[in-house]
């Protein structure tokens, strides 16, 4: 129960700082701006497609790429969030107010998780909007949107969890901002070389976050994904665990 | 009943350096210990360690019968810690950083008002409560410190140099509540200020190169401080063959202007003697008075022999 005290600070304090609410308000702008420009082409499109048997729908031509988009820019922006996590109270000498008081690591690290990504579930709720509001003039597919929402989360807990474990090895936050995001893109990429070397169902296809993001987002939702995706995150906090340990440990 | 805290053989390694070497001591109810020594000499390394922020290379640290290292849950519940630099929130309020701190110690939530309050009003922080820590003097924020420290009532408190940054009045008003805690508590003080030690505290311990060189209490530290000279002042020259001939006199050295530095036996003052003599000799006695070595003089002497006594 600590850990959700811890979380609930973490929440909080991000709310206190302008960073929270910019970048909230810019990711929704850009979003809704991507989401305007998908619909002006659905409507585009919509009556050639009319005839067409098996024509993809409203949630295939608007949600599917909307969700893409913002797996991307939140590829850029996680790391913003996630960077001042362990790194500064470091910094500011109060992560020893966490060791004093009795609290263990996991608690720590967990608190300070779940205060991160709490935040991810609110900008998710927020993009959850746009397709939401298709709803007054249209249909939606809500398996494929259940699908893509899903896909969305677990790809902000993955980014989150590899943000936190940068944040408890640097000493400074801008630190662990490049380095999170590098070491996401790197995820994101990786599978290129096996792309052009045609053996796609290689072991590095299998370590790229956009593959089983993009099997989620086609409504795909299959064991294999979810399985990577939680031993992505599981992984990721059980470093994070240790490298904070090692402050206690050496220093 | 076991001590407070109970110290046994703690070591720290940092690398191939040894910043703690072998240090044990304990500190029961109601005691005040004051932790001295240089910079660098391993004070914040050992109070890291006693609180569970830093792991000790071996050794065992048992907190009211409780290790910290086997149950550190247990343990951290009976400790308050006040870092070298307060750990606060700067964007946070007074209140809520207090708050959080309680949640942090789980005072179960009808208590914590009270808590709040009481710590606010030990630490004159009363009336800065809704304002931004951020925006406090370092005073204050080391105030805010202090108070997170006592907030959850722990058995033990652990202060690193808590009065640095504060004016004087706010130092007086420390010492104070220093004073007061320990009735109660247990409390652990470190600090470069030897007047501090003096005035707060009830046993002294000095470290130096990681090594503990002086423990004991106040009072020991008193007949320690007890010198063995006197300064004789008189109008006319004294003659000193007649000193010489006092009991417990050792040695006379002349500091000019009819001056002079009696040294004597530590066991045999011969002040009463010195005074009938130099008046029914008619010398003019002018001033005799006892010297005391300062706590400064003896800190330096320890701090400064000790190195050749032990080449590290």
């Amino acid at each position: 129960m600590m850990a959700l005290t811890i979380a609930g600070r973490e929440l909080r304090t991000m709310f206190l700082s302008p960073l929270a609410w910019s970048i909230l308000g810019v990711v929704q702008i850009i979003l809704a701006y991507m989401f305007l420009a998908q619909l002006d082409y659905y409507l585009m499109v919509q009556p050639r497609i009319a005839g067409m048997e098996d024509a993809p729908g409203i949630t295939d031509l608007i949600v599917v790429p909307l969700f893409g988009n913002a797996g991307v820019i939140l590829l850029l922006v996680t790391p913003l969030l996630t960077m001042r996590l362990i790194s500064e109270e470091r910094r500011n000498r109060t992560l020893s107010l966490l060791f004093s008081a009795p609290v263990s690591m996991t608690e720590i690290i967990v608190g300070k998780y779940l205060g991160v990504f709490g935040f991810l579930l609110i900008m998710v709720g927020m993009i959850a909007t746009m397709p939401l509001s298709l709803l007054f003039g249209g249909g939606l597919d809500f398996g494929k949107l259940a699908a893509a929402l899903l896909a969305l989360v677990l790809l902000l807990a993955g980014f989150a969890s590899v943000g936190l474990f940068i944040s408890a090895l640097a000493s400074q936050p801008t630190v662990a901002a490049i380095s999170t995001f590098g070491a996401l893109l790197l995820l994101w990429i990786i599978d290129w070389t096996g792309n052009s070397a045609g053996n796609a169902e290689g072991v590095l296809g299998y370590l790229s976050l956009l593959r089983h993001y993009e099997n989620l987002l086609k409504g795909l939702v299959n064991t294999t994904d979810l399985a990577y995706f939680a031993l992505f995150i599981v992984a990721f906090i059980v470093l994070s665990i240790h490298s904070l340990d090692y402050d206690r440990l050496q220093k | 009943m076991s001590s407070l805290i109970q110290v046994e053989q703690l070591y720290r390694y940092y690398g191939e350096q040894c910043a703690v070497n072998n240090v044990s001591f304990s500190l029961e109810k109601g005691e005040i210990l004051g932790f001295l020594g240089p910079n660098g000499a391993g004070k914040s390394t050992t109070m890291q360690m006693i609180c569970g922020n830093l792991a000790p290379t071996s050794g065992q640290i048992t907190i009211n019968g409780i290790d910290i290292l086997d149950n550190p849950k247990e343990a951290k519940r009976q400790l308050g810690y006040l870092p070298e630099i307060p750990p606060v929130y700067r964007e946070l309020t007074v209140d809520e950083y207090l708050g959080y701190c309680g949640r942090l110690h789980q005072i179960p939530r009808d208590q914590l008002p009270k808590a709040l309050a009481s710590a606010k009003e030990r630490c004159g922080l009363a009336e800065v409560g809704s304002r931004l820590i951020g925006n406090l003097s370092k005073g204050y924020q080391q105030r805010v410190g202090i108070a997170q420290a006592i907030l959850h009532t722990p058995a033990v408190i652990i202060l690193d140099e808590p009065t640095v940054g504060l004016d004087p009045i706010q130092i007086r008003e420390i010492r104070e509540l220093i004073r007061e805690l320990g009735k109660e508590h247990g409390i652990i003080l470190s600090t470069h200020i030897l007047p501090e030690v003096q005035e707060s505290c009830t046993q002294v311990q000095i470290i130096h190169h990681g090594q503990l060189v002086l423990n004991d209490s106040i009072a020991g530290l008193e007949q320690q401080m007890r010198a063995s000279s006197l300064v004789l002042s008189t109008r006319n020259p004294p003659e000193l063959v007649k000193l010489y001939g006092l009991e417990g006199v050792q040695s006379i050295s002349e500091l000019g202007g009819n001056r002079y530095r009696i040294f004597h036996d530590k066991d045999k003052n011969p002040a009463e003697r010195i005074a009938e003599t130099s008046v029914s000799s008619g010398w003019g006695l002018l001033e005799l008075t006892p010297e005391r070595r300062t706590m400064e003089q003896i800190f330096i002497d320890i701090t400064q022999q000790s190195p050749e006594e032990q080449p590290a």
